[in-house]
């Protein structure tokens, strides 16, 4: 996996609430059966004002000018600063790659979905929550000069600002482990490969129907 | 020492290990796979020259690009058509029993698992879709992951999770007529918001539930994540026994006595602690309607879309305005006057034969109106379809006007040909009404089946109990 350890990016703020995975990459981009590629069509149906298909050529699109991500102070962000609960609905990982592909390192919202919040550590992408009014301060000095970068250190769990304010953060010890050191949780669990057969020996004389199914 | 919660039980027996800051490797007892978010995982542990660790706990389907007309010819759409043969020849490489498209099992994901007896209570059940919290309704612990938590399942037999917090949403008393499954979810979810439940598994619990047919718990625990629980469960009753019996992978003979003894247990001690209690009355639940984008945006069908612009909607405003602008609704419009292009009855949601019957019973010989353009009707499974046609159902939607189809996730996220057209309304007995989820600029208002059909026949909503 991708490691994290430090960033110093641009910021682009996206304050909606409840922004489903849905809207970050429509379902006929899931057609796909790569990891890659899902950057171009990142949130298209806010982005663009023409239909998104997969295989287009994308330089053959209308870009939305009204949307944010096409505003071009904000061009090569790498810091999203969202709205809360952000990454609801559906568990598509897709999400997460878009984002990757697109260029962000970083989501900072009051409030991640579950699925997505998982998805994010697997695929290296921090999603960092801090409280609402601080996120609220944060976009509201983004949108007011241009240019603005955050500074995001995940082995001190801080988000420093421009004028050297600095808010932390929490994060799990284990996937801020993970996430540091860029490693392969697969294969950190098969290390771990006689306690699950042990496990498995133990609950198949308990409840041997878990395993005798005819499959 | 407080006893233990439905959820705190089953979490307690799949525990593998646990690390110190209170990461579990939890044990995985059934996997089901389909093909949106599986062929990366599979990609994956190939690169890596791993295996499956189980292939029995394994069950695949490909549901969600599948053409529910005809399927003689096979996909058309070729990029739909590459990701279910890189489905099935993943199944075949690697030995995973799969239902193939034009088997009479086929059908959505979150309704075969149950119909065959492959979800169980007690289990950990694992899906890459957020609907997974559907097989909660067994008492089992279900939840939605990502494709690289479908590897890490694929390859290890178990995930790396942190425990949530346990919440009980209790629905007390009895629901009235024409009151369904459908609706008392919808005003859970109007009720605690769309992240109420983050963080949470939730348990639905209550009179309300426990009446309820597995098809109906399964509706309501299917729609747990829409209310950001990962997991929601319902104790193991009779309803549940019985239904489980006889089923092709459910335990026979000495094995089910032993099964059926344990599975009685899997409910809340009675001294068990919730972090979180939420208590509906059932007897105020009216049938639902979705008015918005967001599955919380929610309302009883004799109420009004509300006015963004009033106080209690503070909080809210910037959200509902930009909702009603998508919906293309007035504000303070009764929701009895919104006229509707298309209807879908199905997804996983609601396509299991109660709700086919529930929608067909609405029907008594009246027709679909001329000014809608489609309404479809599509099983959740082989199966499903089969005994909807041996009861006659077909027949009755056919000759109304609606359209049979097969079975498969269909207009509800519209990844094969079934879709809305931009600025089409629809009313859908599907989960999610999000911006362009039927397709782009589409509008959804979610409902019940009962609610879909009347809707169907009378061109826009009317109040179910009365129609």
């Amino acid at each position: 996996m991708k490691s994290f350890t430090q960033l110093n990016g641009l910021a682009v703020p996206l304050m909606r609430s409840n922004v489903d995975t849905d809207a970050i990459i429509p379902k006929q981009f899931l057609k796909s059966i790569k990891r890659s590629g899902f950057g171009v069509n990142l949130f298209d149906e806010w982005r663009y004002l023409d239909a998104g298909f997969p295989g287009q050529d994308s330089s053959t699109r209308q870009p939305n000018p009204d949307f944010v991500l096409n505003v071009d102070r904000y061009k090569g962000a790498q810091v999203l600063i969202a709205g809360e609960n952000f990454g609801c609905g559906s568990s598509r990982e897709h999400a997460v790659w878009a984002l990757d592909d697109f260029g962000f390192r970083t989501v900072i919202a009051p409030g991640f979905a579950d699925i997505f919040n998982n998805n994010s550590f697997k695929s290296g992408l921090l999603p960092i929550v801090l409280d609402k009014e601080i996120v609220e301060a944060l976009a509201a000095e983004c949108e007011a000069s241009e240019g603005y970068k955050l500074d995001i250190d995940l082995k001190a769990q801080t988000v420093t600002t421009p004028s050297g304010q600095v808010h932390s953060f929490e994060v799990d010890s284990f996937r801020k482990d993970c996430l540091l050191n860029g490693f392969d949780d697969i294969e950190l669990t098969l290390q771990q490969r006689y306690r699950i057969e042990e496990y498995e020996e133990t609950r198949r004389k308990n409840a041997p129907w878990l395993f005798d199914t005819p499959a | 020492m407080a006893g233990k919660t439905l959820y705190d039980k089953v979490w307690d027996a799949h525990v593998v290990n646990q690390q110190e800051d209170g990461t579990v490797l939890l044990y995985i007892d059934r996997h089901l796979v389909h093909e949106v978010t599986s062929p990366q995982a599979f990609e994956g542990l190939q690169l890596a020259g791993r295996k499956p660790w189980r292939t029995s706990s394994m069950l695949a389907v490909a549901d969600h690009n599948v053409p529910t007309t005809d399927r003689a010819n096979g996909i058309e759409d070729p990029i739909s058509r590459l990701q279910v043969e890189t489905l099935d020849a993943n199944c075949e490489t690697f030995g995973v029993t799969e239902f193939k498209m034009n088997d009479l099992r086929q059908g959505i994901v979150h309704v075969i698992g149950p119909e065959q007896g492959a979800t169980l209570p007690g289990m950990t059940v694992v899906c890459g879709d957020s609907h997974t919290s559907t097989h909660g309704a067994f008492g089992a612990l279900a939840f939605g992951i990502g494709t690289s938590e479908v590897e890490h399942v694929m390859a290890t037999q178990t995930l790396l999770q942190k425990k949530s917090r346990n919440m009980l949403i209790s629905v007390d008393g009895a629901v009235g007529p024409g009151v369904t499954a459908k609706d008392i979810v919808l005003a859970i979810i109007g009720k605690i918001g769309t992240a109420g439940g983050n963080g949470c598994t939730i348990e639905f619990g209550g009179e309300a539930i426990h009446a309820l047919s597995m098809e109906g718990r399964m509706s309501v625990c299917n729609m747990a994540i829409e209310a950001g629980a990962r997991a929601g469960m319902i104790a193991v009753d009779d309803t549940t026994i019985d239904y489980l019996k006889g089923r092709p992978f459910a335990p026979k003979g000495e094995t089910w006595d032993k099964a059926r003894e344990a599975w009685l247990d899997l409910k809340s001690d009675d001294d068990a602690i919730f972090d979180e209690v939420v208590t509906l009355n059932a007897a105020d639940i009216e049938p639902q309607v979705s008015w918005g984008t967001s599955p919380e945006m929610v309302a009883s069908v004799n109420a009004h879309v509300p006015n963004p612009a009033a106080d209690e909607y503070a909080n809210k405003r910037e959200g509902y305005e930009r909702a009603l602008e998508y919906m293309d609704l007035e504000a303070e419009s009764p929701l009895t006057d919104i006229k509707l292009d298309r209807v879908f009855i199905g997804s996983c949601t609601n396509s299991r034969i109660e709700d086919l019957r529930a929608a067909a019973a609405v029907i008594k010989d009246r027709k679909v109106a001329d000014s809608i353009k489609q309404a479809l009707v599509v099983p959740g499974s082989g199966l499903v379809k089969q005994q909807a046609e041996k009861e006659g159902l077909d027949k009755l939607f056919i000759d109304a006007g609606f359209e049979w189809r097969e079975p498969g996730c269909s207009m509800c996220l519209a990844m094969n040909a079934d879709r809305l057209e931009s600025g089409e309304r629809c009313a859908s007995t599907s989960n999610r009404n999000f911006e362009g989820r039927q397709g782009q600029g589409g509008r959804t208002h979610l409902v019940s089946p009962a609610m879909a059909a009347a809707a169907a026949i009378a061109g826009h909503f009317v109040d179910v109990r009365h129609f």
